[in-house]
């Protein structure tokens, strides 16, 4: 079985973003990988982990797929610290600035040229937050989807995944045969923290890098220039006015109330 | 006038109210055509409900495929139906589903995409809250047939008297799109509560209830409103994972929105900071909630929600 997971290098969700002509101003922040990416690595691990036991070299393998700018190994490095086998980061000048359906175009690129059997997924990036990668794949693929799973159960054997999909309108519990994209959601586990056995072993690991040429995609169907959507403007939300702040001295409740009644919030 | 196409999403029987939101919208550009995905015998009952809306015209497919295959299939039956209506742009829900339906069917119709917008222009300019409410952003699709997912409760539906024509559609959903198999399908619970995004009062808990959820759902309760939970509190296990606000979780944008033992970081404040009024509650004088709060009250939650809640009650009285 081979597993492709797609990942992605966000700012950190902690610091603050600016925005430079309509997009994110990637620099000036620290990029970590995707959190939600993390989550997926973990659940392919606990997937092969058992099936490679006792083997001298594994049968079944991780691939960590990247587009981006070449900082972005960072981030494959860390998931390849966690104990994924190898890496491919997709990058090239032309890239910058790529909407959701060119980033979806060169990733399904490299899958179909990977031979795997799944790819996993994060349900979203923390920085765009559009949710449609891991649909947009299956849809390029023509593989099954099986999307927000908070539980997957592979049967390798059988070449079959079947999947409990937890979204905000309930549980639905869904299967297909392989090959499948797979997205899981955070509640799925909690994933390991690379051992330095692991950071060791990352040094070491392949990652390979492809361009836009290798992939025979041409680079006016990506970045700014082939995005099909377009940022007209961009404006900082203005800071909140300074509120009211109270010391509660037994009737901080009471003053809560007023205060809602005369904004008539309540 | 050029058709701009919604699509109405419905749950057991009944119509979601995002239909009449989209359609409002839709309204600003074009003439509003619903299309109703709908199990096999059901369009004429769920379509009766899409009455009083700004909707025009109701194209329903009648299939169980829906809910046996998903997504694929939807997107099978939006595609063939946009291939013969030619609508200007297609305007869909923002919600798990919402979008993926979007994400594949923009691939699939050669079209750019966005989603989670606010507010739609006539012209089909998108504006979207990015990065957690902390930029304000104008975006368009200059590709293909604008596929637009809208935030719920972004609008206030307009209400008319018009009863819309149900037209039955035959559509063969395509083998392709049955590669996934739903055996089994459980709604959410829902509680008496609203939903956590369409709410106009949300009253949320953090690592300040130590687990204990009470005061916030009784204050909750008393005025009507959903209740949130920051991530610490979800990952501690002491409220659902579907409640979570913030970056990783539902971005909500209330009337009000009361942060009971939330320190605030930024995490939370994505999911939470444009909201209209701010209230927040905690012990700590330099929690970065306070920041952002309008009314503030430093203390014990545990002892201010009762007293608030008292005080409501006997104002109403």
């Amino acid at each position: 079985m081979k597993i492709a997971i797609c990942v992605k290098q966000v700012p950190d969700s902690w610091a603050e973003k600016k925005m430079v002509n309509g997009a994110l101003d990637r620099e000036s922040v620290d990029a970590v990988l995707n959190d939600l990416d993390e989550y997926a690595i973990e659940e392919a691990l606990r997937i092969v982990e058992p099936l490679n036991e006792g083997k001298e070299t594994p049968e079944h393998t991780i691939t960590l797929i990247s587009m981006g700018p070449d900082r972005a190994t960072e981030a494959i490095r860390k998931g390849l610290s966690m104990g994924a086998d190898s890496g491919v980061l997709v990058t090239d000048a032309s890239l910058a600035g790529s909407d959701a359906i060119a980033t979806s175009r060169v990733l399904a690129e490299v899958i179909s040229k990977g031979g795997f059997d799944l790819v996993f997924c994060g349900t979203e990036s923390t920085d765009a937050r559009m949710s449609v990668i891991p649909a947009m794949l299956a849809e390029r693929l023509g593989w099954a989807q099986l999307t927000f799973a908070g539980s997957v159960k592979v049967d390798a054997a059988a070449s079959k995944v079947e999947i409990a999909r937890m979204t905000e309108s309930g549980v639905e519990t869904m299967s297909a045969n392989f090959p499948c994209v797979i997205s899981v959601i955070e509640k799925i586990n909690e994933p390991r923290y690379p051992s330095f056995k692991g950071i060791m072993a990352a040094k070491k690991k392949v990652i390979e890098n492809k361009s836009l040429a290798d992939l025979g995609i041409s680079s006016s169907d990506v970045g700014s220039v082939g995005a099909w959507s377009i940022v007209a403007d961009a404006q900082a939300r203005p800071p909140r006015d300074k509120g009211i702040k109270i010391e509660d001295s037994g009737d901080g409740g009471s003053k809560l109330a007023d205060y809602l009644a005369e904004k008539r919030l309540v | 006038m050029t058709n701009i196409l919604i699509l109405a999403d419905h749950e057991a029987g009944k119509v979601a109210k995002t239909a009449a939101e989209l359609a409002t919208f839709a309204k600003r550009g074009g003439s509003p055509l619903a299309v109703l995905l709908a199990p096999a015998g059901q369009a004429d009952a769920l379509g009766s409900q899409l009455a009083n809306t700004e909707i025009e015209k109701v194209l329903a497919v009648e299939s169980d495929d829906f809910a046996r295959h998903g997504i694929a299939a939807m997107v099978d039956a939006l595609a063939q139906i946009i291939e013969s209506q030619k609508p200007s742009a297609v305007l869909i829900a923002s919600s798990a589903r919402g979008k993926e339906i979007a994400g594949r069917l923009a691939v699939r119709i050669n079209s750019g995409v966005i989603t989670d917008a606010i507010d739609l222009a006539a012209d089909l300019g998108a504006t979207q809250s990015v990065f957690g409410g902390s930029f304000t952003v104008s975006s368009r699709v200059k590709t293909g047939i604008p596929v637009i997912t809208l935030r719920p409760s972004a609008i206030e539906p307009a209400a008319t008297s018009q009863t819309p024509a149900i037209e039955k559609v035959s559509i063969t959903i395509s083998e392709k799109a049955k590669l996934v198999t739903i055996s089994n399908t459980q709604p959410a619970v829902k509680g008496g509560r609203p939903e956590l995004t369409e709410a106009k009062i949300v009253i949320s808990g953090g690592r300040g209830t130590n687990g204990d959820f009470t005061q916030v759902e009784a204050m909750a309760d008393l005025l009507g409103a959903a209740v949130g939970a920051s991530r610490a509190a979800t990952d501690a296990g002491w409220y659902p994972h579907t409640h979570q606000v913030g970056q990783t979780g539902k971005t909500v944008s209330p009337q009000l929105y009361v942060a009971c033992g939330i320190s605030g970081a930024i995490q939370h404040r994505a999911g939470m900071q444009t909201s209209k009024t701010i209230i927040a509650i905690n012990k700590d004088p330099e929690a970065p909630i306070f920041d952002l709060a309008d009314f503030g009250v430093v203390g014990d939650l545990f002892a201010v929600l009762p007293q608030a809640r008292e005080a409501i009650a006997s104002k109403r009285s």
